[in-house]
């Protein structure tokens, strides 16, 4: 105890005591998970953040690459500090309220626009665990029920701004969104009903679990057992790879296939982007429900939609992606560094997917909105709703 | 004309081909992009455009001098009338007795030309009798204030220097 004594010397004898205290304190079960989850929840807050507005800078980037422009490429090396002018630049704007529109629900209406994004987060697993420490701020047992329905809440933010903007375009904005987002809402949430049926939980950590024992949601099969040891032993390595596949897998696979394809699809539509982004048709609606808004109201519902984009590639990522997991790699009792690397392994994917959204977007046309509505009443809803049934029947069928 | 439209077949109406068949084309731009090939930018400030200007592209209005050094312009202010929004304030003045140009008989005292509000329209150059005011290819102008962007007439004959000869307006481009 060097170093406590060299610290103490430094505090009266009575501060001294009672900081020894409350450090017991802070390690008692309670105490310790409440420090532990504040800190989670900063840490992961502060990186979602960063990786919102870096984002929008890849937005940026990779549209002007796709096509043949360059893009931001001014403030600091290769344009990496745009996001913080554009920040700045924000702030400094007057914040303007027209003078027809009702100052209370335009206020409210960009903060209900950040909000829920960034309350979906809280259940994520978005790493296995540090120090013994889960890497989710809350492993609830209805995870993915409180997701969709936090997801869902996003709506009020947009029809509230587009109503009381009290102007046509955000108004049309409004409306398109909210007819949008519940049309979409209900194929999200039966697609995802089969994952459910199999794994048999609604925590999002046992689903996560599930996938790196079975296999990812979307793998047809996968090797059971396998590390780096076997890597080294093709019979062993044989042996793994045959154990994982079975008729049983396959047969699972195509529900979870389909289920990942409108999962994937209606995730453009919640969250507003192309080719599903009518509400904020820059064409038709200049720019839709937020086309009143300046400053930080507009900052906010801009990063309100990114941060959206990032919650629904987490949720993708955990529900169908295998979360943290990587073959080969283990979970972080295997060591802290093993943890940081299944955390970092959970963001490239989110990273992967959210540049496949970028790219999406910069290559599909916007549909028209019967289209839109036809794709989500007449196609996905009535697929996802058979893809439970054919799930169901395939269950009954492998059930050991 | 008639453009009949075709009939899609089941592959066509899942539409997912032709999305994955977008997605090849705009990623294939995507890597070309990253190597640097086919980037058309041009990094404004350092890299100009000026040196393809064509002969008759429409910059900043100018006053030119004559070969002889003589102002050509006569104070006749049909380009003040003509400008659309008002940017040429002239002020006349009488060449004084003495002067070799004395039977020219006026020239404009004040020449001013507010570069915030011309709009680059060219009709003071068409409508000027003396052919004494010409658009030069200088497009950058800027000012701290409004009273920065006011061109006056040192500085317009500094920028238009001296023209030879006649332009006949009615041939080819000027
Ligand atoms: S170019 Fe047009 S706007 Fe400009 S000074 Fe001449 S007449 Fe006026
Ligand atoms: S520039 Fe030409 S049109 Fe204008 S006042 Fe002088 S002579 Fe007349």
């Amino acid at each position: 105890m060097d170093a406590s004594n060299f610290i103490s010397q430094f505090f009266s004898p009575a501060a001294w005591t009672l900081l020894k205290s409350l450090g017991h304190l802070l390690m008692t079960p309670s105490g310790f998970f409440i420090w532990t989850t504040l800190l989670k929840s900063i840490i992961l807050l502060a990186v979602i953040l960063g990786l919102v507005s870096y984002t929008v800078y890849a937005e940026r980037r990779v549209s002007a690459l796709i096509q043949d422009r360059l893009g931001p490429n001014r403030v600091g090396w290769q344009g990496l500090l745009q996001p913080i002018a554009d920040a700045l630049k924000l702030l400094l704007k007057e914040n303007f309220t027209p003078k027809s529109a009702n100052y209370f629900y335009f206020r409210l209406a960009s903060k209900l626009a950040m909000v829920p994004p960034v309350l979906v987060l809280g259940v994520l697993p978005f790493g296995s665990s540090l120090f013994g420490v889960p890497m989710t701020i809350a492993s609830i047992n209805v995870g993915a029920l409180y997701v969709l329905a936090i997801s869902s809440i996003s709506v009020y933010g947009i029809v509230l701004a587009g109503w009381s903007s009290n102007s046509k375009y955000p108004f049309l904005g409004g409306i398109r969104s909210s007819s949008q987002m519940i049309s979409y809402e209900l194929s999200l949430a039966l697609s995802l009903i089969p994952v459910f049926m199999i794994v048999g939980s609604l925590n999002l950590d046992e689903i996560v679990h599930y996938q790196v024992s079975h296999g990812w949601m979307i793998a047809p099969c996968w090797p059971q057992g396998m590390n780096f040891h076997t890597l080294l032993h093709p019979l062993v390595l044989w042996k793994s790879f045959s154990a994982g596949c079975s008729l049983s897998q396959f047969l699972l696979w195509i529900p979870l296939c389909i289920s990942f394809l409108i999962f994937f699809i209606s995730m453009f539509a919640e969250t507003n982007r192309l080719p599903f982004d009518l509400p904020e048709a820059e064409q038709e609606l200049i720019g839709g429900y937020h086309t009143e808004y300046s400053s930080m109201g507009f900052a906010l519902f801009f990063l309100g939609e990114y941060t959206a984009m990032i919650a629904g590639a987490s949720v993708i990522t955990t529900l169908f992606l295998g979360g943290w997991s990587l073959p080969l790699i283990p979970d972080g009792s295997a060591g802290w560094w093993w943890g940081l690397i299944n955390i970092a392994v959970f963001f490239t994917k989110i990273i992967l997917l959210l540049f496949i959204f970028i790219w999406v977007r910069w290559t599909i046309p916007r549909f028209r909105f019967d289209q839109l509505m036809k794709l989500g009443w007449y196609f996905f809803f009535e697929l996802a709703v058979a893809n439970i049934f054919l799930a169901a029947l395939l269950l009954a069928y492998v059930k050991k | 004309m008639i453009v009949h439209r075709k009939k899609l077949n089941w592959i066509e109406k899942l539409y997912l081909p032709a999305i994955l068949g977008g997605l090849a084309i705009t990623w294939k731009h995507f890597k070309k992009s990253l190597l640097g090939k086919g980037v058309i930018t041009m990094q404004y400030p350092e890299e100009k455009w000026d040196a393809h200007l064509p002969a008759w592209y429409r910059g900043a209005p100018t006053l030119v001098k004559d070969e002889h050094g003589r102002e050509r312009c006569v104070s006749c202010q049909l380009c003040e009338f003509i400008c659309p929004p008002r940017a040429i304030t002239i002020e006349p003045m009488e060449i004084p007795e003495g002067d070799p140009w004395r039977k020219v008989e006026k020239a404009p005292q004040k020449f001013d030309i507010d570069m915030a509000r011309c709009i680059y329209c060219g009709l003071c150059e068409e409508v000027c009798p003396e052919q004494a005011i010409y658009l030069r290819k200088d497009y950058s102008i800027t000012g701290l204030n409004r009273t920065e962007m006011i061109h006056h007439k040192e500085k317009l004959y500094e920028m238009g220097g001296v023209m030879h000869g006649l332009v006949f307006k009615w041939n080819e481009k000027k």
